[in-house]
């Protein structure tokens, strides 16, 4: 099953879980699964259906360019981080 | 000199002329300050002498009515964005901030905060008619200092702006306040892992505010057409971005606006962020006619984006055998007037060169009355490597521990976690270590009094993004490339390298061109080290395409099936022995349906980040804290390099602005928020006569997900140098430098302490 | 407003006549009445070197020199250093040397060259970064710059 890092600020939300085991085929659905066992995190998360400004997703080590859509397999780690730009 | 895995190429590794070079050589390139359309005015900016006030009036008559004025315009003239915060391609952006900070509307937050624009028949006109602009201010204090900032009763820049990132429930994030973001990060047992620790150092470190320092002035020059649309031509690192934050200040539709972008003289990441093409619109649809726009010297230094000032504090914990095995960092970065410092990246990369097993990284983004700060080189890693790689080297001189053989035993590797979460995969920091460790400058040894020696490592995530391009063959047997990735360093080039390399034809049969954003098809901006990396795999792809294409069209030239025919050694060949090159097929398209045009697009492929080692050798004068640049050898692990003479160069760039930041540039601020140095001469870049030759070493560790390994070079350069020369003055004359710019008057300062 | 003033000057070789105000400089007018625009402005206070032309064979910041200034002067610009459409030695080492990446200190950073390597046409490195001190590169960090003047001036060596 996938596994969704938390957030250290928001570990307050999970009991101080780091990470949780999610089922999902997209980060979306890993996000809902999540959100079933701790309440509160879509809406930290997701504004509009969309992922909050500011944030982005990586999969594993590479950043996901199709955000919430992007595809998740069993042995995946997800992580929300801020959004960084270069120059 | 380069180190490596590498494959045997014809095109790439190569050193052609890069295809733009004779128009740059003789003046004929056209940057953007250099149109000149029928009918042109000349623009000119009213800015703020206040660092902090509100605007209770502004009084436009007189201007209007000096002869020769043929437009005024003020925050009036933009639209209202309420609260819209907008996707513009690289990062979501607060449109009533970006509104703002291009025409002040109620509230100027720094010294030069653009407040109205002028358009006349000459530029002295222009710049007259500003005078006589009357504004009334309330001045406000201004808030300067980071830490100041923070407090709970400083004065508040923007009623809107709300702590994010705080924990759930905490009161502070309902309150207006300059610290706009909280980032958190930790990995394992911070108390435990310090418990475990021999020797545990404590420090804080100061950076002073820095500019790109690009040579060009920003520039727009606009027309507002009758039809209604608008074209922009502009030096621009990203015009698909300069397009759509244009029309959305003026909210308009993105197609209405076109965005043609000129040669560009430097930009390095603050030319991403639109300050001039709105108010040159709006000046263009008030005059009708076409109005230019140039920033002037000290608009550049008090108006654009420089990298934030800093404060961090940092302890690091370390076993008596060398392991790093704690740390804990707090950073606090400067936004600028409006939020949106790169204090998250600064976060991730102040642990990023290291395996280290516990973590907490605390980061802040504060509001200050100072220019909004913007991208500069891979954005906040530079202040975080100041602090890491100089406390790193205060424990390797204490513990008699040679510096690269520390980096070596603690670096990151594939297989390690980072602090904020990822774990790393292939990636040549060591590799980096390791050649200078084994170079000839690192092994000769220094003499000579007051003389030191610093290494440094730095990281950058790089960025994948989404670029695309088409290619029209021509019948000549050469190849039109059109790309929409800005060229600021020789990009044009080593993309069409890398199109010529698949097809298997020469540097010089491939005419690459920059399009507009009517002509080319969607990029990212030209940063990010992206370009070489993603419009060079949309060009593989569209090459890719082409041949696909050739293949079908070569069966039909020779009457024969598809499936017998090849495409082998930039040229088909088919049954019986057929042959013909790639220019012998070109010649015969026409015949068989017409163009050619092939085409490619990149979204996917995500780089998986670049480390950088320098070493650095200085002289100390003791009597006047001046800093001498002895030698000095960047190693880079550069993936593959496409054309090294372009990765060598963006490398010595980047380690040169490195010096200017580590040994004298800085804003000099007064406490009325005044910057003192606004000018070349007193913001003190390197000289040529500053910096001796930059030795470069190519390490080459192909990254996977690039089908040539490349991986992107621009930025991390300017990671290590700060740091490297803290490491060589503790070396030389045995001071621990903890504040940029190390300019003379701070290290005699320091060296006079001791005695 | 004053009278615009008539100026009589030679540039790259050709007489010029052009009219100017008394406060626009030289390369105000350069770039602005006469749409001779490879010489670039990057400060308008003398501090950069973009803005490089040679006068009567010396280096000068046109930024700083006004246009009525240029009254019976010779002056040369960027754009007369290549000889009937073939690019000089210097330039030809530039590009050979990929001594320019935005390109755009590149022509007052070959002005100057032109006019180093008329007055020493042996420099040492030393001699080369300290004619050029007055020269900003943002892009290049000088390296490929010094090597390209130090090859150029071995080529015009080797030429004569």
């Amino acid at each position: 099953m996938p596994r969704l890092f938390i957030p250290p600020s928001l570990r307050a939300l999970t009991g101080g879980v780091e990470v949780v085991s999610v089922t999902g085929a997209t980060v979306r659905e890993a996000l809902q699964s999540l959100e079933r066992q701790h309440p509160g995190f879509e809406a930290r998360f997701c504004d509009g259906g969309k992922l909050r400004p500011g944030m982005t997703i990586a999969v594993n080590n590479r950043f996901a360019p199709d955000g919430l859509r992007t595809a998740v397999s069993p042995d995946d780690e997800i992580h929300f981080l801020p959004a960084l730009g270069g120059g | 000199m380069s180190i490596g895995e590498k494959r045997e190429y014809k095109v790439i590794g190569t050193r052609p002329v890069r295809h733009d070079g004779v128009d740059k050589v003789t003046g004929r390139a056209q940057y953007g300050a250099d149109v000149h359309p029928t009918g042109m005015l000349f623009g000119a900016m009213l800015r703020s002498p206040h660092a902090h006030a509100r605007i209770k009036r502004i009084d436009t008559s007189r201007a209007a009515a000096l002869p020769g004025v043929r437009a005024v315009v003020t925050s009036a003239d933009l639209p209202d964005q309420g609260s819209r915060v907008v996707e513009l391609g690289e990062g979501a952006v607060n449109m009533r901030h970006l509104s703002a900070n291009v025409l002040a509307r109620d509230k100027v937050l720094y010294k030069g905060h653009a407040i109205a624009a002028v358009a006349a028949d000459s530029i002295h006109i222009a710049q007259e008619a500003v005078n006589l602009i009357t504004v009334e201010y309330q001045p406000l204090p201004p808030v300067l200092d980071v830490r100041a900032a923070m407090k709970p009763d400083a004065a508040v820049l923007n009623d809107d702006v709300r702590t994010e990132g705080l924990e759930p429930g905490d009161p502070a994030a309902n309150r207006p306040t300059n610290v706009a973001r909280r980032i958190l990060f930790q990995k394992g047992d911070v108390a435990a892992g310090f418990q475990s620790a021999d020797v545990v150092l404590e420090h804080e470190f100061v950076a002073s505010t820095v500019h790109q320092g690009y040579i060009e002035p920003h520039n727009a020059t606009a027309l507002w057409n009758a039809d209604g649309n608008i074209t922009v031509w502009m030096s621009t690192q990203g015009s698909f971005t300069a397009r759509q934050q244009t029309a959305e200040l003026l909210r308009v539709p993105v197609s209405d606006v076109k965005v043609v972008p000129m040669e560009i003289g430097g930009g390095f990441g603050g030319k991403i962020s639109v300050y001039l093409p709105p108010v040159a619109a709006l000046l263009s649809r008030k005059s009708g006619r076409p109005v230019k726009l140039v920033m002037d010297r000290a608009a550049v230094f008090e108006a654009t984006g420089p990298t934030p000032g800093a404060y961090i504090r940092l302890k690091l914990g370390f076993t008596k055998d060398g392991r790093l095995v704690a740390g804990d960092a707090h950073l606090a970065y400067e936004a600028g007037a409006f939020p949106g410092s790169p204090i998250g990246p600064g976060c991730m990369c102040l642990f990023a060169c290291y395996d280290i097993p516990n973590a907490r990284v605390e980061g802040f983004d504060v509001c200050v009355n100072k220019p909004r700060t913007n991208a500069y080189r891979a954005p906040g890693s530079t202040h975080a490597a100041f602090a890491i790689e100089t406390m790193i080297d205060e424990f390797c001189r204490q513990a008699k521990m040679d510096p690269a053989e520390f980096r070596i035993r603690n670096g990151a590797k594939a297989g390690v976690r980072r602090v904020d979460g990822p774990v790393f995969d292939r990636v040549g920091m060591i590799e980096t270590v390791e050649a200078i460790r084994n170079s000839e400058h690192y092994q000769s040894p220094l003499g000579g009094s007051n003389r030191g020696r610093g290494i440094a490592t730095g990281f950058w995530f790089n960025c994948g993004l989404k670029s695309s391009v088409t290619a029209t063959v021509n019948a000549d047997g050469t190849v039109a490339l059109v790309e929409g990735s800005t060229d600021i360093g020789g990009t044009r080039t080593s993309v069409a390298m890398q199109l010529a390399e698949t097809l298997g034809i020469a540097a010089e049969d491939v005419k690459p061109t920059v399009g507009d954003t009517d002509t080319a098809g969607y990029c990212d901006v030209t940063g990010g080290s992206r370009v070489t990396f993603a419009t060079g795999i949309a060009a593989v792809e569209a090459a890719k395409d082409i041949i696909s294409q050739l293949v079908v069209r070569a069966a039909r030239h020779w009457e024969v099936d598809p499936k017998t025919v090849e495409y082998v050694d930039g040229g088909v060949t088919g049954p019986a022995g057929k042959r013909l090159s790639f220019r012998e097929l070109a010649a015969t398209l026409h015949e068989t349906g017409g163009a050619v045009i092939g085409r490619g697009t990149s979204s996917e492929a995500n780089q998986g980040g670049a480390f950088g080692t320098h070493c650095v050798d200085v002289e100390v004068d003791p009597d006047t804290g001046k800093v001498q640049i002895l030698r000095y050898t960047a190693a880079q692990d550069v993936g593959t390099a496409i054309h090294p003479s372009y990765v060598e160069g963006q490398i010595q760039g980047g380690a040169v602005q490195g010096i200017g930041w580590a040994l004298n540039e800085e804003y000099w601020y007064d406490d009325m928020g005044q910057m003192r140095n606004a000018t070349f001469l007193d913001y003190r870049m390197p000289t040529c006569y500053d910096v001796p030759m930059i030795d470069t070493i190519l390490v080459e560790v192909p990254d996977p997900q690039h089908p040539y390994g490349v991986r992107g070079v621009g930025e991390v350069p300017i990671c290590p140098p700060p740091a490297a020369i803290a490491n060589a003055i503790a070396g030389a004359v045995g001071v621990r430098m903890r504040q940029t710019p190390m300019s003379p008057p701070r290290v005699l300062a320091e060296i006079l302490k001791q005695d | 407003m004053a009278k615009k003033r008539v100026v009589q000057t030679t540039i790259n070789g050709d007489a010029v006549e052009f009219l100017c105000e008394p406060r626009q400089t030289l390369l105000e007018v350069l770039r602005d009445v006469l749409n001779l625009t490879g010489t670039k402005e990057g400060c308008a206070n003398g501090n950069c070197g973009s803005c490089t032309v040679l006068m009567n064979g010396r280096p000068v910041t046109s930024c700083l020199v006004l246009g009525v200034e240029a009254e019976g002067a010779e002056i040369r610009t960027i754009e007369g250093v290549a000889c009937g459409g073939h690019l000089d030695c210097v330039q030809q080492a530039f590009l050979e040397g990929a001594a320019l990446q935005c390109g755009i200190c590149t022509p007052g950073f070959i002005m100057q060259t032109e006019a180093l390597l008329a007055e020493n046409p042996q420099p040492t490195e030393e001699q080369v970064r300290f004619h050029l001190a007055g020269n900003l590169c943002r892009c290049t960090g000088y390296d490929k710059i010094v090597r390209a003047v130090l090859a150029a001036a071995e080529k015009k060596r080797a030429n004569v």
